[in-house]
């Protein structure tokens, strides 16, 4: 990983007080030692009219996999790390940040005991990084740069030019340009910002993190218009979350045996739900829908089928009517999570008594499930490849029989109402389907009427008189088609 | 049938008690009246659970009368424990209380055995000075024994209106003394015979049909020539035209030891209706009276006794098959008490009556997870078909269905048909469980948590809860319909590092491996540069239906190392199975492959381990997202650097060997760059893509993980032939013995050659296909040895830098190469479980086993 600072100059102020900014002699190559290995710096021109330092790092790959062993899949601590075919080596991320603040500590600080005038002087400044990852693209490269005072430019790199259908890389050529700037705050700039830009979760950060970003953004985060994205990107890979789901290192495993993406596999969980809640109206405007028909069903016994992060489980925890709460979820990641969410480690015994978490799947059958009053199945039937669902119809309406399943899903005529959403697209990644009200109806109809239930359907969320509601909800209950037949 | 004998044999021989195998036994006396040593003299002693020794256990004394209640507790659950087991459980209490002997009773009925008492009545006097002689009793008051006596004796009368099926009094020590106890077998235990066995449906008085199916089993006149044996499931009566013959001819069948019966609920109802019990005549119950009121007394009396005899169910067979008449769960096999006699009859209900007032049976038959077959009758379906390991074997004859048998061991249906429709039915025949199969999912408790799996090559196999979880994860969310995923391939270690320099694998490791493992003969097989993809062909849709159970047309699945399918769209695998089908058909390996057996008609399905090219048509995601991200990193990064290194030289700065190394690092990530885009190339629709089967691994019937290699790839180049459409491929391949040092050196040139071109190494296989060494272990399947340059892809561009292979030689194999022996014994073992038609369930228990395995923590560069 490479990157190049350069400075013009005159006969007054020579370019090479680049060399007294840096701290760095511009007629030698100097070797620094790092933790991630070899950091070299070195002058390709030095004169009074054009300076230009680069600093180059030698990264150890075998070290970057090796580091750390013993914590299985080769010791490493993040799944990206753990490989050998890594693009640490060559791409300016987060360790050549590390690298630069090591290696040009005092520029950083703006101390410079021969020339002590110097550091406060702006000076015309051009940064090059040949290759910079950047999550969020050349658009995002600008944003963050530009209002600190940088003419930027950012050329997307292909991924590889015999496969142009590939597209581009994340990686962009990035040349800064400014004139006002100080070389200390040049180099506070590209500390913070190229890690933000990486957006890799890769090194473990010491709690003192934060009062290094305060450091670094001093003077110029506080008033950046993408303060929160910089804030929130650079403190990331603190997240207790991020850490406890590297940990599900079997499901690492699996996609790695099929040759996938961790995240192809490991997805039960959003990323950005593992950082913060973010409530959506409409994911209240379920719950409550939930919480109302369960009432209206007299239900004590309740079985939250796919529970997710429990934000539902949570809810009907208030309510003493439910006596007892049960959720399920195939992911062992998002039952942790629930768990936590809930506090079950610290909450009362009586309360406690009425809830339980545990791993199950509706791809079987699973005997613990039944005999309750009634199963919620919210946003979860959309999740499963429609060759499966015939296993899910029977696990829940044959075999557990609640007396009352209520089932939602995305009405996909809604989507047109989406803003953000491009035509023909699902809602979410891993949605194998969304069905219009009429395949809905029809499924629910199907399956109401082989496992003898009646069933009904209530909308949720605004009813929009051409394309429906953006949920919509089923509510089965066994014995009502009986009823009807008698009546 | 409850026995007392208080008297019997007591004259001068000795009392010989009979006790069941399976039975728990009460014995009965006052304290002192020398219980324990009678359990010591006629039982083991770890059949015999005393309440002194219980009280002990809480108490830490065995006379502490105040720990009684806990002792009791510990005692029945022991008991509870070894009953469920199936082990005869003999209780030393004085049980002289009616309520301590009615826990003991109800005891013995939950798990279904009989409840047997042996009454040691003592002298008062003697067991008093029995008591005083020993020191931890001595001051046991008088009055508690005098109390034991009384009790006792009024207990005596009602022992056997309490529920015991047996009661054995001895009076007085001398008859104690003399006593021998007798182990008896149950009726139900005819696990000795092992027949071969023709079992026959609800004949229902279908005489005629009764006739036309012993013939065509080979019986003349209820003998068969060849010593066979047939089991009638009951309901040989009513409804039917002749009741009357049918019971004539089992029974003398029966008598004469070439059949066996046991009874259908009506029989039950008859049997009650001729010992004059008030019955209603329905269900076909009037015709089978006024047939048989043309009957002579002494035939009715005949057929009293007979019903009378008949025992509930029959375990056969060295417990391999149970039969009885309307299905049985396992924890009742060989069972003996009312429940077990009611299920055996009736079934169990669920009770929901249905439309047509029937009610609704339970469907014990998809839970049941027994090792033992049941066959049974009772429920009229269309068609005889197993599930789970059962069968039901009541085709409706006297409805106008058919009348069918089951040939045992042989596990083929025999049947003829009705001659008319003897009896309407009252609601359609159909197939017991609403719904049929469709949709029916397996049951969690076959794959969740930590599970140990038997298999036939490796013995046992464990499986974490950790891995399992996973498993269940990606099982659930991402794999196939398991009813189309019979088998998932195991993962294969690589050969043992190499230490020639620049290489960290080189093909004489693993020749000099197999030569170890006492395997001569090997095959170099061309390690395709794609995907692993398993294919399940069948012949027609009709036969995925049939056999795998699937309705909507499709004719197989094509999926993943993981179970998942290869390609979203149906219709892209329906393309390509159809293409593998008429290669298949072309080549004529339906009718080879099941003939070679000696099976009976053509196969109609087979199963194909296969590597799908390219790699970026499944693992483009991957491909973009690592390797040509790093393809383009480096691209990006070197001009620069390189440029600024030489500007700095050319200044006169002392940039050492830093410019050379730059420049070496450069040319290694160029070279993985070409090694990754080998991998890739584009596809339109199928066109490009290229299938390459190498190995069957099962056909109809037939698991063929034991075919040598060579007689494999025979099979697969014809198959290839006869493909017209360019997706097949064959496997290139060099045979090498691993003792001659020339055919070595040929297959290390074949190697080199094939790599150096850029190919992807290769895998080394026993011809033999299943080999086992000298000690009788399983040999690795096979060995890769992966080239020079696709192991840039693994280990990372520079990993050939000499300070980088140093390093990466220190890895470790042996938890690869167990974890791989491990897996392939449980890959065998889905396909011989596939193969042999066993339940789904059991399929499905090493095909998961394997999923869970993958994701234990292995060095996954290996």
């Amino acid at each position: 990983m490479f990157l190049t600072i350069s400075t013009t100059g005159s006969a007054e102020s020579p370019a090479t007080d680049l060399g007294f900014l840096l701290h760095k002699h511009p007629d030698k190559a100097q070797a620094f030692s790092t933790s991630y290995g070899t950091a070299h710096v070195l002058y390709p021109e030095a004169d009074a009219e054009r300076c230009t330092a680069a600093l180059l790092l030698e990264v150890d790959a075998v070290a970057l996999v090796r580091r750390g062993k013993g914590k299985g899949r080769g010791g490493a601590p993040d799944a990206a790390l753990a490989q050998y075919v890594n693009d640490r080596p060559y791409a300016a991320s987060s360790l050549l940040a590390v690298a630069l603040s090591g290696v040009f500590s005092s520029a950083m600080r703006g101390v410079c005991a021969a020339r002590p005038h110097l550091p406060g002087q702006p000076r015309p400044l051009r940064v090059e990084v040949p290759a910079l990852p950047a999550r969020g693209g050349p658009g995002l490269v600008g944003r963050l740069f530009e209002p600190l005072g940088w003419t930027v430019t950012a050329e997307p790199v292909p991924l590889d030019g015999e496969f142009p259908q590939w597209g581009d890389s994340r990686y962009v050529r990035l040349v800064l340009e400014a004139d006002t700037l100080t070389l200390a705050e040049a180099l506070r700039h590209l500390y913070v910002l190229l890690p933000v830009l990486d957006d890799a979760k890769h090194y473990w950060v010491a709690s003192d993190e934060v009062d290094k970003l305060l450091r670094a953004g001093e003077g110029w985060l506080p008033g950046h218009p993408e303060q929160q994205l910089i804030t929130s990107r650079y403190l990331s890979r603190r997240w207790s979350l991020t850490r406890q789901a590297r940990e599900r290192l079997e499901l690492v495993r699996l996609a790695e045996a099929d040759d996938s993406d961790v995240e192809a596999i490991d997805n039960a969980v959003e990323a950005e739900t593992e950082q913060e809640e973010r409530p959506t109206p409409l994911a209240v405007q379920r719950r409550e829908a939930i919480l109302t028909a369960l009432r209206a069903s007299g239900a004590a016994r309740v079985l939250d089928l796919g529970c997710g992060q429990g934000q539902l489980v949570q809810q009907l925890l208030k309510d003493p009517s439910f006596t007892e709460i049960v959720g399920v979820d195939v992911s062992v990641r998002a039952l942790t999570i629930a768990s936590r969410r809930l506090k079950l480690d610290r909450m009362g015994e009586r309360q406690s008594a009425r809830v339980t978490l545990f791993q199950g799947s509706l791809a079987y059958t699973d005997k613990r499930l039944k005999g309750y009053d009634a199963a919620v199945l919210s946003e979860v039937i959309e999740h499963l490849d429609p060759p499966r669902l015939p296993a899910l119809e029977y696990a829940v309406f044959g075999a557990a029989r609640p007396g009352t399943v209520l089932v939602t899903t995305p009405n996909v005529e809604y989507n047109v109402r989406w803003e953000s959403l491009p035509a023909g697209h699902v809602r979410h990644g891993d949605h194998r389907f969304e069905w219009t009200r009429a395949e809905f109806r029809a499924w629910a109809g199907k399956v109401a009427e082989r496992h003898g239930y009646g069933v009904e359907f209530v909308p949720v969320g605004p009813d929009d008189p051409e394309v429906g509601p953006p949920t919509q909800m089923a509510v089965f209950r066994t014995g009502t088609a009986k009823e009807e037949k008698a009546a | 049938m409850t026995t007392t004998d208080t008297t019997a044999g007591t004259t001068a021989g000795a009392r010989a008690l009979p006790v069941t195998d399976l039975s728990l036994v009460v014995l009965i006396g006052a304290s002192g009246s020398g219980k324990s040593t009678f359990a010591r003299r006629h039982f083991t002693p770890t059949e015999v659970i005393s309440s002194d020794f219980c009280r002990g256990l809480v108490a830490d004394d065995e006379n502490d009368q105040s720990a009684s209640r806990d002792a009791f507790d510990v005692l029945h659950y022991i008991a509870g424990k070894r009953l469920a087991a199936g082990r005869r459980t003999v209780v030393d209490a004085t049980s002289v209380q009616q309520d301590a002997r009615r826990q003991l009773i109800d005891l013995a009925k939950r798990h279904d055995v009989l409840p047997i008492a042996i009454v040691l009545d003592v002298p008062e006097q003697v067991c008093a000075e029995r008591n005083a002689a020993r020191t931890d009793r001595a001051d046991m008051p008088r009055r508690v024994i005098q109390r034991h006596t009384r009790e006792l004796r009024r207990s005596l009368r009602h022992l056997e209106r309490e529920g015991f099926r047996k009661v054995h009094v001895l009076r007085g020590t001398e008859e104690i003394e003399r006593a021998t106890v007798v182990t008896e077998k149950r009726y139900n235990d005819l696990t000795h015979l092992t027949g071969p066995f023709d079992i026959i449906g609800d004949v229902h008085g279908c005489s005629a049909e009764l006739e036309a199916l012993l013939a065509k089993l080979g019986y003349a006149d209820g003998v068969h020539p060849e010593g066979r044996t047939a089991v009638f499931v009951g309901d040989l009566v009513d409804r039917g035209p002749d009741s009357p013959a049918v019971l004539r001819r089992v029974m003398t069948m029966v008598k004469s030891g070439n059949a066996l019966c046991v009874p259908g609920n009506h029989e039950n109802k008859f049997g009650r209706y001729l010992k004059g019990r008030g019955v209603q005549h329905t269900h076909g119950l009037a015709e089978t009276i006024a047939q048989m009121d043309e009957e002579s007394d002494a035939f009715r009396a005949e057929v009293r006794q007979f019903i009378d005899g008949l025992v509930s169910h029959y375990v056969l067979d060295g417990g391999r098959l149970v039969v009885c008449h309307a299905g049985l769960p396992e924890k009742y096999h060989g069972r003996t008490s009312g429940r077990v006699r009611s299920h055996a009859l009736y079934g169990d209900t669920t009770g929901e009556t249905d439309e047509f007032g029937l009610p609704v049976r339970y469907p014990w038959a998809e839970d049941y997870r027994g090792r033992a077959a049941v066959v049974y009758g009772h429920t009229p379906v269309p068609e005889a078909t197993w599930l789970n390991n059962t069968i039901c074997l009541d085709t409706g004859a006297v409805f106008g269905g058919r009348l069918t048998a089951l040939r045992w061991p042989e596990r083929e249906l025999v049947d003829v048909p009705a001659g008319r429709v003897w009896y309407e039915p009252s609601r359609p025949l159909r197939t017991e469980a609403p719904g049929g199969h469709e949709g029916r999912p397996l049951d969690l408790a076959d794959v969740h948590g930590r599970r140990v799996v038997e298999t036939r090559h490796t013995g046992r196999v464990s499986v974490r809860e950790e891995n399992a979880a996973a498993a269940l994860e990606v099982m659930s969310r991402f794999a196939m319909d398991p009813r189309l995923l019979p088998y998932l391939p195991p993962t294969m270690a690589p050969t043992a590092t190499s230490h020639l320099d620049g290489y960290l694998e080189h093909p004489v490791e693993a020749f000099a491996q197999y030569e170890r493992d006492g395997v001569t003969r090997v095959v170099c097989e061309e390690k395709h540069m794609g995907s692993r993809a398993v294919a399940l062909v069948c012949r027609d849709a009709d036969v995925a239906a049939r056999r795998f159970g699937v309705a909507g047309g499709g004719t197989g699945s094509l999926y993943t190392r993981t179970g998942r399918p290869f390609f979203d769209d149906a219709s892209v695998t329906e393309e390509i199975l159809a293409r593998l089908r008429t290669a298949v058909t072309d080549a004529g390996l339906w009718d080879e492959l099941a003939a070679s057996d000696g099976a009976s008609g053509a196969g109609d399905w087979l199963l194909l381990d296969a590597e799908l090219m390219p790699w970026s048509l499944k693992a483009s995601g991957l491909l973009r997202s690592q390797y040509a991200a790093v393809g383009a990193a480096s691209g990006a990064v070197f001009p620069g650097a390189l440029a600024a290194l030489e500007s700095a030289a050319a200044r006169g700065v002392d940039v050492g060997d830093l410019l050379d190394r730059q420049r070496e690092r450069a040319q290694d990530a160029s070279a993985f760059t070409d090694a990754y885009r080998r991998y890739c190339w584009t596809t339109d629709g199928l066109d490009g893509v290229r299938l390459a089967p190498f190995q069957i691994l099962a056909a109809q019937g037939r698991s063929l993980a034991a075919l040598p290699h060579d007689r494999q790839l025979a099979l697969i180049d014809r198959m290839v032939e006869h493909d017209t459409t360019g997706l097949l491929h064959t496997t290139r391949r060099l045979y090498v013995d691993t003792t001659d040092p020339e055919s070595v050196r040929a297959g290390v040139d074949w190697w080199l050659e094939m790599t150096g071109r850029g190919g992807e190494g290769m895998v080394v296989k026993p011809v033999d296909a299943l080999v086992r060494d000298s000690a009788g272990r399983l040999v690795q399947p096979g060995i890769k040895c992966r080239g020079r340059e696709y192991l840039r892809i693994i280990y990372g561009p520079e990993y050939t830098r000499p300070e980088n292979l140093a390093r990466l030689r220190g890895r470790f194999l042996n938890h690869k190469r167990s974890l791989a022996i491990r897996e392939y014994a449980l890959g065998l073992e889905s396909l011989d479980r596939l193969a042999e038609g066993e339940p789904l369930w059991r399929v499905h228990e090493p095909v998961f086993a394997v999923l869970a395995l993958e994701s234990e923590p292995v060095d996954p560069r290996l």
